[in-house]
């Protein structure tokens, strides 16, 4: 096990790697002037040329890229070029901050009532309940973010307003309430992306292992139902499903870009559209690299756990 | 006399839904049985045994009713029980030994866990006393370190330890009746030994009854009191083993018996088998189930369905013809036809095959293995000689991991040996497929256990045979040709000529293998191999299969490997046998040398294993100590060393021992000489090891 995390560790390393260097590819390949971006067209000469040496932007690009990798590494991660040319690297651990907690409270919402769905789709396969759930999670999966994000919020306009939640998401602070009321309605647009895909799979899942032998065992040993269920059944079948919510992790951290947009959130996703639309290029190759690495992250997280549920891959 | 029963069905009938409507699977089955009695079922696959059993402790698929009829357990009714009175009776008073442990293990719990949840849930115990119960519940199916067993997971124990562990399950609390459903089908022949006798000493020390099903003949005249034959659904005849058996009166139990192969071995003899097949569950006729494959049918058979008759206390037949046959003025027997050996074809002395010292090894050790200190090379053939006779069968016995079929990929070029010579009719050619000329390619075929795996199916039987004869025959054939060699292989393997057009999925078991085997055949080859083709089927279609093979040989040039670890089958075709044992030959001989002593202490095991289907021969069976060792970890010395009943002394596990001559061409692979392993084997088996 510590030999496979080892490896598996200096993978993402080299996969941070790679995609600093694509990023920075990009970046250069992408036309017009940095410099006169960000001062202006009626920029003085002198001042792009300043600028231009301030952030090294002069030098060939290979320096360019060592100088930037060797700041990232040992943590000095560059300026930003805008907004008063603030550090980048608290920006963006701020950043990481609130898309975490995003994260988490989507995941406290979707993993119980997928999975929830999911079992009960299974346990009442081909039921009008099992068709109900179908239907339910099929439907809002097809949905594109920003449609269910509108939806939500026209909602909150027409008269679920006497809730108090705000059509705009700001950072909670740390109690209960706040936590609730600025994401709710964020992490219900992201459930919904999540659930189909979640309840499906649970679905699928359990329906396999019913028709494994051992579930007849474990019913035959004179076992309650629920237990069987329960104990037996789901044990084996959320195997899969924990994989998956893992991996979203990933995408809930760095990917939510267009939820963010819609309410106005400030997390690591927006931030990455807004480097990216302004060249902004340290905080790009920053915010962009922390994102592959919670994806990355995420994945090892899964193959972890998976093994750690799974006595067949554990025990190799 | 007489006691309540323990289980006694009356009349039952299951339906099963299908497509859309009900049909029936079981019809009208009456079963008792006593208390101390092993009850044997009887039957074919589909015949609906399992779906029986099951029933009986009232458990039944989905999509299953129980649509008449009652079970009463103990006496009283079980089928008006609530889900909840029956969750406090199963695992209590009924409990089941699964066919495939494995898969009935729940593969993320260990199994001491597994085996404690039973007596926590029926005798309350805390999970500590649990756990303690369990561990003893494996000390009692004879499992030598039960502490590691029980924190092991499934997937770490050995089908035989898995069988062990369902069977410590479903004897943890005291059940009234045990159902086994085809408990050892998928053992080995050692291991299936030492777990019957396992039930065998169990049932008897728990008082309990039992239902043990199978469809091995051999098995349940080992085991069981009495037998209950299921046809399609039916009760065929039921009675005391010992009469069911020894004087059957039911066409189709004397049919089955007799079409159990025996070790005859030559070109001569032929298997009784039963013509057609077994009818579907949604158009079964109206009259006897069996009319249309019974040898002894008549009007009334296919007008009138038979009663269920007494013919004495505890014996029933369902047959409008018991009578004739018991008094003996009837046999219901296709009589075998007995077939002059081919004289123009006669033994010689020449050799289609020659391999010597063949050699493989899979996963050859990486730097990196060699790293992580992994043993990861398993030898799968050592030094193997092997030479085949034209005209003549090799049999090629032994458990799983023998290398038996490695040895014959190796020969047919699927595997690559590492090492050694093969020549071909005295030609040498190639370890590698690549490198052999057509004709070698040509002249050798292989008949697989499982059909499917040389049948394409979106080819259909004709498509498939064409194709062979195109890419493989000697001279380019020209489509008339070709299409009528193909008429002709199917005329041989008996398939009507047009399944040209069917595919295999429309084909039964036996058929397909048919079709498998024509294929082999069609470009005329010297040397064919047939890898356990008979292990996948029923009784009634293996004797088909077996005879066809027979045939085949009389008929043709061909000669034969047989492989198969059931010793009748092999003894009823080969006539030279070759005993494997980890990679290595142990023991090879003429059919009548090997079965009769001296043999090698484990070919002697290997017989004395089979289970005989005579219930007046109560075997003696040798029972080996735990599973055959992993390759990857041949034991030193004589590899049979650590599981061997005869072993000498030091000398077994430090020195590799010699071949020594038993008798003209009869090796044995052992330390001790022959006239002794005679002297000690004839001193040891009161009973023979029969042939019968
Ligand atoms: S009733 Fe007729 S067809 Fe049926 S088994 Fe007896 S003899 Fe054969
Ligand atoms: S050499 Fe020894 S261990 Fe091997 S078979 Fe002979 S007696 Fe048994």
């Amino acid at each position: 096990m510590a030999r496979y995390l080892l490896r598996r560790s200096a993978l993402l390393i080299v996969t941070l790697f790679i995609t600093s260097l694509i990023i920075f590819a990009l970046t250069q390949l992408v036309p017009g002037d940095v410099a006169r971006l960000i001062l202006g067209r009626d920029a003085s000469p002198e001042a792009l040329q300043a600028l231009r040496e301030e952030f090294g932007l002069n030098k060939p690009a290979p320096e360019q890229y060592t100088n930037w990798l060797m700041g990232f590494v040992s943590g000095d991660w560059g300026r930003s070029f805008t907004g008063g040319n603030q550090q980048v690297r608290p920006l963006v651990i701020e950043r990481v901050g609130n898309s975490l907690r995003l994260a988490a409270m989507t995941l406290a919402i979707s993993v119980p009532l997928s999975v929830a769905l999911g079992v009960i789709a299974a346990l009442k396969e081909n039921t009008w309940l099992d068709s109900l759930i179908s239907v339910f999670s099929l439907s809002v999966v097809g949905l594109p973010e920003f449609v269910t994000g509108l939806v939500l919020i026209n909602g909150v306009a027409l008269g679920v307003r006497s809730l108090g939640l705000p059509a705009t998401a700001a950072v909670p602070d740390n109690t209960l309430a706040s936590w609730v009321n600025q994401l709710i309605l964020p992490s219900l647009t992201a459930t919904f992306v999540l659930l189909g895909y979640i309840s499906r799979l649970t679905r699928a899942g359990v329906l396999d292992e019913l028709k494994k032998p051992y579930v007849r065992t474990a019913a035959l040993k004179g076992l309650k139902p629920r237990t069987v269920i329960v104990k037996h059944v789901l044990r084996n079948a959320l195997l899969p499903t924990i994989t998956v919510i893992a991996l979203s992790f990933g995408w809930l951290v760095g990917g939510l870009v267009v939820i963010e947009s819609v309410y106005n959130y400030p997390g690591l996703g927006a931030l990455i559209v807004d480097a990216a639309k302004k060249k902004n290029l340290f905080v790009l190759q920053a915010s962009v690299m922390v994102t592959v690495f919670f994806l990355a992250f995420a994945n090892l997280i899964a193959d972890i756990l998976y093994a750690v549920f799974n006595p067949r891959i554990r025990l190799e | 006399m007489q006691n309540v029963p323990v289980v006694e069905a009356h009349h039952l009938c299951i339906d099963y839904f299908l497509g859309n409507r009900w049909v029936n699977a079981i019809r009208d089955v009456s079963l008792i049985i006593q208390p101390l009695e092993i009850h044997g079922l009887v039957g074919e696959s589909g015949s609906g045994k399992s779906t029986l059993a099951l029933a009986l402790m009232r458990y039944l698929a989905k999509n299953a009713r129980i649509s008449s009829g009652e079970i009463r357990l103990d006496g009283s009714d079980l089928l008006g029980r609530s889900e909840r009175e029956m969750s406090d009776i199963w695992g209590r008073q009924l409990s089941l030994v699964p066919q495939d442990p494995l898969a009935a293990l729940n593969p993320s719990y260990r199994v001491g866990d597994q085996i404690a949840e039973i007596s926590q849930r029926h005798d309350g115990l805390p999970r500590r006393a649990a756990w303690k119960r369990a561990v003893e519940m494996l000390e009692r199916v004879r499992i030598a370190d039960p502490e590691a067993v029980a924190r092991k997971y499934p997937h770490q124990l050995s089908g035989g330890m898995q069988q062990r562990v369902t069977i410590a399950m479903a004897l943890s609390t005291r059940p009234r009746l045990l159902v086994l459903d085809e408990p050892t089908t998928a053992l080995d022949v050692t291991t299936e030994a030492s777990i019957l006798d396992l039930f065998r000493d169990l049932i008897h020390e728990n008082q309990a009854a039992a239902l043990y099903v199978s469809h091995n003949l051999g098995v349940i005249a080992q085991m069981c009191d009495r037998v209950t034959v299921l046809y399609a659904g039916e009760v065929m005849a039921s009675g005391p083993i010992t009469e069911l058996y020894g004087s059957p009166v039911h066409p189709y139990t004397i049919s089955l018996l007799a079409s159990i192969p025996q070790p005859v071995g030559g070109t001569e003899t032929r298997l009784p088998t039963i013509d057609g097949l077994a009818p579907s569950l949604a158009d079964r006729p109206s009259g006897c189930t069996f009319a249309p494959r019974c040898p002894v049918a008549q009007d009334l058979c296919h007008a009138e369905k038979p009663p269920l008759e007494v013919i004495h206390d505890g014996q029933w037949v369902k047959c409008h013809r018991w009578r004739e046959i018991a008094t003996g003025s009837l046999t219901p027997l296709t009589t075998p036809i007995e077939v002059q050996a081919n004289s123009a074809a006669p033994e010689d002395d020449q050799y289609v095959l020659n391999g010597n010292g063949l050699d493989k090894r899979f996963g050859q050790l990486s730097w990196w293995s060699h790293l992580r200190r992994q043993s990861g090379s398993v030898q799968a053939l050592d030094d193997v000689t092997v030479r085949v006779r034209r005209h003549s069968t090799l049999g090629l016995v032994g458990e799983s991991g023998s290398g038996k079929t490695t040895l014959a990929r190796c020969i047919v070029g699927l595997e690559t040996a590492d090492d050694g010579d093969l020549t071909l009719l005295d030609l040498p050619i190639s370890r590698v497929l690549a490198e052999r000329p057509q004709d070698a390619r040509r002249a050798l075929q292989m008949v697989f256990q499982n059909p499917n795996d040389t049948l394409n199916p979106y080819h259909t039987i004709g498509q498939a045979l064409s194709r062979t004869l195109r890419r493989l025959s000697a001279v380019t054939l020209s489509e008339e040709q070709i299409q009528s060699r193909v008429r002709e292989l199917l005329d041989m393997v008996r398939l009507p000529t047009d399944y040209i057009n069917r595919y295999p999925g429309e084909l039964s078991g036996g058929e397909k293998q048919r079709a498998a085997i024509a294929r082999a055949f069609a470009t005329q080859p010297e040397l064919v191999i047939a890898d356990e083709p008979t292990s996948a089927l029923d009784v009634s279609v293996q004797a088909v299969i077996l005879n066809l093979l027979k045939d085949l040989r009389a008929a043709g040039n061909a000669s034969y490997i047989f492989i198969s670890h059931d010793l009748r089958a092999v003894g009823y075709l080969a006539d030279w046998l070759m005993v494997m044992y980890l990679g290595q030959v142990v023991e090879e001989g003429t059919l009548d040398q090997v079965y009769s002593s001296p043999s090698h202490p484990y070919t002697e095991v290997l017989i004395s294993a089979i289970p005989i289907p005579d219930p007046q021969i109560k075997q003696g069976r040798i029972c080996l100590d735990g599973d055959i060792p992993s390759a990857a970890n041949v034991p030193a010395g004589c590899r049979f060393h650590t599981r061997c009943p005869r072993k000498i002394g030091m000398i077994c596990e430090q020195q590799e021992p010699p071949w020594q001559d038993a008798s003209d061409g009869h090796r044995i692979r052992c330390h001790i000489p022959p006239d002794e392993l005679a002297q000690l084997q004839s001193a040891a088996s009161a009973q023979p090891l029969e042939r019968r």
